[in-house]
Parts: C-alpha cells; sequence; structure tokens
C-alpha cells in the first residue's frame, strides 16, 4: 500500500464566482404563453397541423390571384369535364371518365375543347371551373367560420363574464336563458333563424354566432366565478377599481387560454354549420360557392361525375381534422395538467 | 329525488313553452308565405286559404289559439302534405327514424366504449395514438360527407347495401353508419379520458398488489367505474343523432322526420316546422333528463339537488 500524500497542491481553490454561477437559473424565465408555445411546437401533431392549416389559409385567401378562370363564369359548351392536367399522364387527371358500365370516354375529345384548355379539376354542371371555385370556396367558408366565431366570441365573453361577476338573481337568470337555448338542439335554432333572416352571407354568421355562443359563456362563467374569489381582484377591489378594468385588467387575461382553446374548437364547428347549411340549402345562396354548396352540387351528380365532389369533400375533412387536432395540441398546451 | 325530478318536468314543461312562443314569432317574421309557390292564385282563392288556415285573424289571436291546440296535443295542420295533421305526419315517420338512430346509438356507443377502452389501457403507445387519430377523423369528418361515401362505395359500387330508400331492415345499415360515427367518436374519447383517470386511483393499485391479474383488474374494477360517467353524454349524442338525421335521411332518402323537416323548411310549412321544433326539444330534454336520473341511480355519490348547477 502506498501512502497517499496530501498536499496543497491536490486541493484546487474554488472561485468565488463559481457558486453564485451554481446558483444561477439557466433556464431563461418564460411566462405563461411563451411556455405554453414552447409544450405546443413540441407536439408533432399540432405543429404539423398548424402548418397545414397556414398552407391552406393562404392558398384561399391568394384565390384570386390563383384562380385560374373566374368561379362564377358559365360556359355550357365545357359543362362536367373531368379534371385534366395538360400533357401530363397522371391516373385521375387524363381528362377521362369511367361511365356505370365501365367504359371509358374523353368528355374534352367528344365536347371539342381545345388541346391547351385544361381544367385541372373539371368543370360543373354549368362549365364552371372546380379548381377555382373550390380555392374561392375554401376561402369563403374560412371567413364565414373565423367571423362567425369572433361573433360568437364577442357575445359569449361579455355574457360569461357577467353572468359570473354578478352572481344571485342576475346570473340564476342568465342560466335560465342559456339553458333554454341550448334545450333545442344548435342545429335546429340555426336552420330556425336562418328561415326568418334574409338569406346572404351576414345572415348565415348571425345565425351560426347565434347558437355557438352559449358554450363559451358557460366556460367563462365557470372561470369567472373562480377568479373572482382571487385575492388580486379583491385588492383591485378595495382600491376602488371599476368591475370593468377588473374585468379587463384582471379577469380577461386570466381567461385566455379558455378563449383561445374554445375559440379554437369553435371554427371547425362553424365550418360544419355552414357546409351543412349549404348542404341541405338553405346556406350560402348560388352563384357563391363555399365548401358546403360545393359538397352540394357535387353530392347530386356524385354517382357518376364522382370528381365532382372528391375534391371539396377532401379540402373540408383536411381542414377540420387539422383544426381539431391543432385545437387538441393548444388545449394540451395550455394546460399541462389535463394530460 | 322525486321532487327534483317533478321540478325539472316543470321547468321543461316552461322551456317548451318558451320554445313554442319563438318559434311561433319566428315562423311570423319568415318571409314568404306558404301559398307563394303553388301557381298563380287569385285574390279571393288566396283569401279562403287563409282564412280557411286561421291566417287573416290579427297574430295574437293566432298565437292564443296555437297554444291553447298545442295543449290538446293538436300541432295543426300542414299546409303543404295533403293537409294532413302535423302529430299524425310525425308519427307516421316516427318509426324509421327511431329505428335508424337507435341503431346509431347502439353502435356508436358500444364501440366507442370499446375504443377508449382499448386507447386507455394502452396509453401512450400506438394503438392510443391511432385510437385517438381514429376518434379525430370520426369528429372531424361530417356525417353528410360520411353518408355519401358509404353510398358510393359500398352500395353504388359493391353493391353490398341498398343505395337508398326504407324497403327492408339491410337499407338502414349505411344510414346507421354514417350517423354512428361521431358518436363513437365522442363516446371514445370520454371513455379515454375517464378511463386513464381510473386507472390511476388507489383502488386500482390495491388490485394489482391483490394480485389480480390485468384482464381482472380492468374488467372487475376500472371498466365499470369508468362506464358511469360516459351515461352523461347521452344527451349530447342525442342531439348529435337528430340533426345528423336531417341530411343523412335526405342522402339515403328515408322517409323519417329529418327529411320530412328539411322538406318543411323548403316549402315554407309553418306548422310541421314548428311541430318538429317542439317535438326535438321535447325528445333533447327528455334524453337530458332520463341521463340525469339514470347517473344518479347508478352512481349513488352523484345527488341530485335543486341547485345541481351552481356546484
Amino acid at each position: 500500500m502506498e501512502d497517499v500524500k496530501i498536499t496543497a497542491n491536490s486541493f484546487e481553490k474554488v472561485q468565488a464566482d463559481q457558486t453564485a454561477d451554481q446558483e444561477k437559473i439557466s433556464a431563461p424565465s418564460l411566462t405563461f404563453f411563451q411556455d405554453a408555445v414552447r409544450r405546443l411546437r413540441k407536439n408533432k401533431i399540432a405543429v404539423i397541423s398548424f402548418f397545414t392549416l397556414i398552407i391552406i389559409a393562404v392558398i384561399a385567401f391568394a384565390s384570386p390571384i390563383l384562380a385560374p378562370r373566374d368561379p362564377n363564369a358559365q360556359n355550357p359548351d365545357y359543362a362536367n369535364l373531368p379534371p385534366r392536367i395538360a400533357n401530363t399522364n397522371i391516373p385521375g387527371f387524363r381528362g377521362e371518365i369511367k361511365n356505370a358500365a365501365g367504359i371509358v370516354t374523353n368528355p374534352y375529345e367528344t365536347n371539342n375543347v381545345p388541346k391547351d384548355r385544361t381544367y385541372i379539376l373539371g368543370t360543373d354542371y354549368l362549365g364552371r371551373d372546380l379548381f377555382s371555385r373550390v380555392l374561392y370556396g375554401t376561402r369563403l367558408s374560412l371567413i364565414i367560420a373565423v367571423i362567425a366565431t369572433l361573433v360568437d366570441l364577442l357575445i359569449g365573453l361579455p355574457y360569461g363574464i357577467i353572468s359570473g361577476w354578478k352572481g344571485g338573481k342576475v346570473d340564476t337568470f342568465m342560466q335560465r336563458i342559456i339553458e333554454i337555448i341550448s334545450s333545442v338542439p344548435n342545429l335546429i335554432v340555426v336552420i330556425l333563424l336562418l328561415l326568418v333572416l334574409k338569406p346572404g352571407l351576414s345572415s348565415i354568421i348571425i345565425a351560426i354566432a347565434f347558437s355557438s355562443w352559449v358554450t363559451m359563456a358557460r366556460l367563462i362563467r365557470a372561470q369567472t366565478l373562480q377568479l373572482k374569489e382571487q385575492e388580486y381582484v379583491l385588492a383591485s377591489l378595495t382600491l376602488g377599481e371599476s368591475p370593468f378594468k377588473i374585468a379587463m385588467k384582471h379577469l380577461i387575461p386570466n381567461l385566455s387560454s379558455t378563449i383561445i382553446i374554445q375559440t379554437m374548437f369553435s371554427i371547425p364547428s362553424a365550418i360544419f354549420f355552414e357546409a351543412f347549411l349549404s348542404f341541405i340549402g338553405i346556406g350560402i345562396p348560388a352563384p357563391n360557392a363555399s365548401l358546403g354548396t360545393l359538397l352540394s352540387d357535387g353530392q347530386k351528380a356524385f354517382r357518376f361525375l364522382p370528381y365532382q365532389m372528391w375534391y371539396p369533400a377532401l379540402i373540408l375533412c383536411i381542414l377540420m381534422i387539422a383544426f381539431n387536432l391543432f385545437a387538441d395540441g393548444l388545449r394540451d398546451a395550455f394546460d399541462p395538467k389535463s394530460e | 329525488m322525486l321532487k327534483y325530478i317533478l321540478k325539472r318536468l316543470g321547468y321543461m314543461i316552461l322551456t317548451l313553452f318558451i320554445v313554442a312562443s319563438i318559434t311561433f314569432f319566428m315562423m311570423k317574421l319568415m318571409p314568404g308565405t306558404p301559398f307563394s309557390n303553388q301557381d298563380k292564385l287569385s285574390a279571393a282563392q288566396l283569401k279562403i286559404m287563409n282564412e280557411q288556415y286561421g291566417l287573416n285573424k290579427p297574430i295574437w289571436q293566432q298565437y292564443l289559439i296555437y297554444l291553447g291546440n298545442l295543449l290538446h296535443g293538436d300541432f295543426g295542420t300542414s299546409f303543404q302534405f295533403s293537409n294532413q295533421p302535423v302529430l299524425s305526419l310525425i308519427t307516421s315517420r316516427l318509426k324509421p327514424s327511431l329505428l335508424i338512430g337507435s341503431q346509431a346509438m347502439i353502435i356508436g356507443s358500444l364501440l366507442g366504449i370499446l375504443l377508449g377502452a382499448v386507447a386507455a389501457i394502452n396509453k401512450n403507445n400506438w394503438i392510443d395514438s391511432l385510437a385517438t387519430f381514429v376518434s379525430i377523423v370520426g369528429i372531424s369528418v361530417p356525417s353528410f360527407v360520411l353518408g355519401v361515401l358509404l353510398q358510393f362505395f359500398i352500395a353504388f359500387k359493391w353493391h353490398m347495401f341498398p343505395i337508398a330508400g326504407f324497403d327492408n331492415w339491410q337499407a338502414s345499415v349505411l344510414p346507421s353508419l354514417a350517423l354512428a360515427v361521431s358518436p363513437l367518436a365522442q363516446t371514445a374519447r370520454f371513455m379515454r379520458t375517464e378511463m386513464v383517470d381510473v386507472l390511476n386511483s388507489d383502488y386500482i393499485e390495491l388490485s394489482k398488489a391483490k394480485g389480480n391479474t390485468r384482464w381482472q383488474t380492468v374488467v372487475k374494477h376500472t371498466l365499470r367505474n369508468s362506464l358511469i360517467p360516459v351515461i352523461t353524454i347521452l344527451g349530447p349524442l342525442t342531439a348529435n343523432i337528430l340533426t345528423g338525421s336531417l341530411v343523412v335521411e335526405n342522402i339515403f332518402s328515408i322517409p323519417g322526420i329529418g327529411e320530412q323537416f328539411v322538406k318543411s323548411i323548403m316549402t315554407n310549412d309553418y306548422p310541421t316546422i314548428m311541430g318538429l321544433t317542439i317535438f326535438y326539444a321535447l325528445m333533447f330534454m327528455v334524453m337530458l333528463l332520463i341521463t340525469d336520473i339514470l347517473y344518479s341511480l347508478i352512481d349513488p355519490r352523484i345527488r341530485l339537488t335543486n341547485d345541481k348547477e351552481e356546484n
């Protein structure tokens, strides 16, 4: 055994600032929102859905630039042409269609369509370019859904805050109204409203918003009931702050995660409502295209000209799935306890 | 309990009264008249028609007459469908809707429970992800898109079921499936959340510690306890199927109440629209009440109180 010699050199001097280093908080301090965004970015599905939505939205809103033709221009000579992309041989884009007996025909040749005239997604029964219509239709559906959701927020947020804040008789009365509205299935309310209002864009938005603010108001009220018991609200009241300022300064910031999550869930349901109404024929008036009217037109000819329905249906499904997945991700990100 | 049910029934009647009143006045505000789409009626003919249906009286009188008739179970007479009383119009179309609706409800909730349970047991692995994805797709894809797709592939291309109509039981399969998917997805999501909760509770630990097999633990302790809260979504599911039926019945030409509702909207048939709205509201509220009663019967921890929504 060798003796272990301990000399002065065996020791290393600790620098004074090194201990301070250990005490340092290494991760940057994050606000609630930054933290939520960080969690959201880790969620691959949510990120993919987010970019899918962005891409669809950008393309839809660029439709005046991207659309090759006027979406409402009719051209009876070129009606019901199947999809064709010039100089390619991709299955489904050859301008051919198979009928029920399995015989393949090419309406482009039978209708003497010029070689250079192609319709990427074909044309409908009035010879309107479906590609342009799908672009404009997606845009219209998105606009309706987003505005309806904002209106729904504009009604639901104050309603919920007032109901929760006032409490007592006011609250009971306001909750009764909500109960009555929600005792009729949502869609029936929308349909009845649409029958009374003049057909058009704003009526659809109002009808959709009117039936969906209830959920928002309920959530906001429940949260307000909790928030108003907090000490900082009491402190603010003691200092003589007006209820309106308390709502703006203390309640709404604390409600923001609920608002954002519920808004993200409201948009797909608004898209669904619009598509549904247009599908049964009381939605967007002709000749404007929305995803719902395109589906409804496509469904009429679906058996023989299925291409007219594929693309609007596909876009609608992708939009709905992406919104729902993204909203799910948002909920997990804002409320880590939920998972 | 009895007091609670009576109180709820009282509220239901009040709500129905308000719904009936609102729909009545909304119908009066509606543009167009029920006789406008028949060709060229002379002024005298129009007057006779208006008198026959009581449309020449002041609105408040029409309202009181309508409410009075409602109390006798008289929903008025349809303007469009061969002068049938609305009530018999509804009852004659109830059977197909009930059949398809209940089939959809049974398929949807059973498969949903199964899917949710499988997802919860396999929490955080690929089976769970797959189940979650399936339920998101089910919630996202509207029933009418699904209906048309089923009709195109299964009925039109592969000839497995009738395309449309309601001649035999086979014809009800596809519409039921189209309606079942959304309830299935909702049940699956709800079931998964509940079951994950239950799986984290102490008595499951105890069951494992006792040496029970995984299967015993799941069937005896987890499944039953997670099933109880699932009852609460019966209400929303009913609403879902009711509204879904409006368009699915149209796609498959089922002579049910959903198809009737859409037809009545198209023809300004006020009495039928009003009757069906009240009917839908009634169905929905009865379902919510049954749900609450069932819930309190099955789970003794839940006590129905008068101020339920306050806690």
